[in-house]
């Protein structure tokens, strides 16, 4: 069996998922302290990919970044793509789970008591350790359980993946795009295969889900919670 | 070590005017009110966690916050200590790292030396390593206040410190304290709104009513001579009338209904007069005096655990509080007719102060 596509799978979905812990993190922050209108809006934008069909993210994404776009146009002038290549699946794979982290991270900061950071300040302590050495800390169950839902979601990623970069082995092919690829060509047994290795994926993966739970429900001081 | 505030703040349901100096060194000084009077947040502007509209913070000579000239130091370079009413102890850190967090030394080691003694110092050696949510409240407080004098802060604030505490811990937890507060070298400002820690523990007092600062006094002067209404009530006066100068030394009081002599300063701007409960005697009780009689009617007689109330109608409608040792009370029943007498230095004048309202020199 070629292992390619799990191999392929784990490298998006983690990338991805390091991505948006980043971008997720930086913008449960900044929205929080955004005027009221402002922040409804933007919060109806990032949670969008969350409700959207898949397949109509990624037909907005090809609109985006697709060969005779603007900006596809813009990329390939350094030479660059991000269509029907393997970096195009993280793409799609950050803007649907996106949502995830950042709605996860927000509720964790939003029951973060902010008379720590106060009592911080006054002790002379500067906004970086503040955020690094308390504020992380107290979120670090609900913003470990975003990441893990934002890689379950990349992991699992099948409509945008195979509209902005197709089904090529050894090249595109996820676990998920490769699993409709050998049921449509009739290789049952392939097929049936790479569905057991996505079922044991997806169990761990709960798993893990439910230990950061349980270990946060021992410690009920800790803030966050978690929407799945 | 100095301190001036003079601020004002425009809050939702009212507005914060606050101004008081703290002179001296050791001086502990008490803000003292009703909940939700405007102590915390004048704390909280001291400290910088809250910014006020306008007006002047000064420590040591430093201005940490001056609406004229445009400064406002962050909490970082105040050095203002801040001991939190819920202790704001980092869950996350142990006891020792919440302490040698707030150190203000370059070495690891010799901050953690330094907060193992404030640990031994504070009697918590054996906790160092546990965390915070496996403290009692009384710990989680000596942590908290070891942590805050770790920093080293030229001033030092403590906001309600025995709010979250039970009534049988309190009293060591007090005295603890207050030993704590006598060693420490700048000033205090303790925020309470309990009258009797406030006397055990302070100097000096500062009423707050409304958002409204009295004018600074001693605690000799809250409890003998309060000049507001707001400082006579909570220095815990039970008894008050709207009142007017009859003549000079006089008080019409109208609602007893009665003119009462008076040794303290009547003035144009007295609005009321205040008696406090137990300074009311009963006709041909040895030591009463012969001035001022009050004929009342008993309203209720209640029992209570050291003394006797006895609720009173005066002449003029308004109810009067009389409370005396139990062997004192003659089992006057209710309807009776009595008549007590009020030394004229106890009838204190007073002065009503609300916001805009004229203020005391």
């Amino acid at each position: 069996m070629d292992w390619y596509p799990l191999i392929n799978s784990l490298r998006i979905a983690a990338i991805s998922a390091a991505i948006v812990f980043f971008l997720g993190v930086w913008l449960a922050r900044a929205i929080v302290r955004l005027p009221h209108a402002f922040r409804g809006a933007l919060d109806v934008v990032l949670t969008l990919p969350l409700v959207l069909p898949p397949t109509v993210v990624g037909y907005l994404l090809l609109r985006l970044v697709g060969p005779r776009r603007p900006l596809g146009m813009l990329l390939a002038a350094f030479d660059l793509r991000l269509t029907m290549v393997w970096p195009a699946a993280v793409l799609a794979s950050v803007v649907v789970s996106l949502p995830l982290m950042y709605r996860t991270a927000r509720g964790a900061f939003e029951g973060f008591d902010e008379t720590l950071a106060h009592a911080a300040r006054t002790l002379g302590k500067p906004e970086s350790w503040i955020f690094w050495r308390v504020t992380m800390p107290c979120c670090t169950q609900g913003i470990v359980a975003g990441v893990v839902l934002a890689f379950a979601r990349a992991l699992g990623e099948y409509g945008a993946t195979a509209m902005v970069c197709g089904y090529t082995p050894g090249s595109t092919a996820t676990v998920s795009t490769t699993v409709y690829q050998l049921w449509r060509t009739g290789d049952d047994a392939g097929a049936l295969s790479w569905v057991l290795v996505n079922l044991a994926i997806s169990a761990v993966v709960l798993l893990a889900v439910n230990l950061i739970e349980r270990k946060g429900a021992r410690r009920p001081a800790r803030a966050g919670r978690v929407i799945a | 070590m100095s301190l001036v505030v003079d601020i004002r703040k425009r809050l939702e349901s009212f507005d914060l005017d606050v101004s008081f100096e703290l002179p001296a060194d050791h001086e502990i000084l008490a803000l003292l009110g009703a909940s939700g009077c405007g102590k915390s947040m004048t704390l909280k502007c001291i400290a910088g966690i809250e910014r006020p509209d306008e007006g002047l913070i000064e420590l040591n000579g430093r201005a940490l916050f001056d609406s004229d000239r445009r400064v406002d130091l962050p909490p970082q370079e105040r050095r203002v200590g801040y001991l939190f009413q819920s202790y704001a102890l980092f869950p996350n850190m142990t006891v020792e790292q919440n302490v040698m967090a707030a150190v203000r030394l370059p070495e690891r080691g010799r901050r953690r030396e330094r907060a193992h003694d404030l640990l031994a110092a504070m009697r918590l050696e054996g906790l160092a390593a546990r965390r915070p949510a496996a403290l009692s409240g009384g710990q989680q407080q000596r942590v908290a206040l070891a942590r805050v004098l770790a920093n080293e802060p030229e001033l030092l604030l403590l906001d309600e410190p025995f709010s979250a505490l039970d009534g049988h811990l309190r009293w060591q937890l007090e005295m603890e304290l207050s030993r704590t507060l006598r060693s420490f070298p700048g000033g205090v400002l303790y925020v309470s709104h309990d009258r009797d820690e406030v006397y055990r523990g302070c100097d000096t007092v500062c009423v707050l009513n409304e958002g409204v600062s009295d004018p600074k006094m001693t605690m000799g002067e809250l409890f003998s001579a309060p000049v507001t209404l707001g400082a006579a009530l909570i220095s815990g006066c039970k008894n008050v009338s709207r009142a007017r100068m009859a003549a000079p030394g006089t008080l019409l009081c109208t609602d007893w209904g009665v003119t009462l002599a008076c040794c303290g300063e009547v003035g144009e701007e007295t609005s009321h007069a205040g008696i406090r409960a137990h300074h009311l005697m009963v006709e041909g009780e040895r030591g009463c005096p012969s001035e001022n009689p009050l004929a009342c009617t008993v309203d209720q007689v209640i029992d209570s655990t050291f003394s006797t109330i006895v609720m009173l109608r005066t002449p003029g409608g308004g109810p009067l509080r009389f409370e005396l040792e139990k062997e004192r009370w003659r089992g006057l029943g209710v309807g009776s007719d009595v008549v007590l007498h009020v030394a004229s230095e106890c009838v204190m004048p007073l002065v009503e102060r609300g916001r805009g309202g004229a203020r005391v020199a």
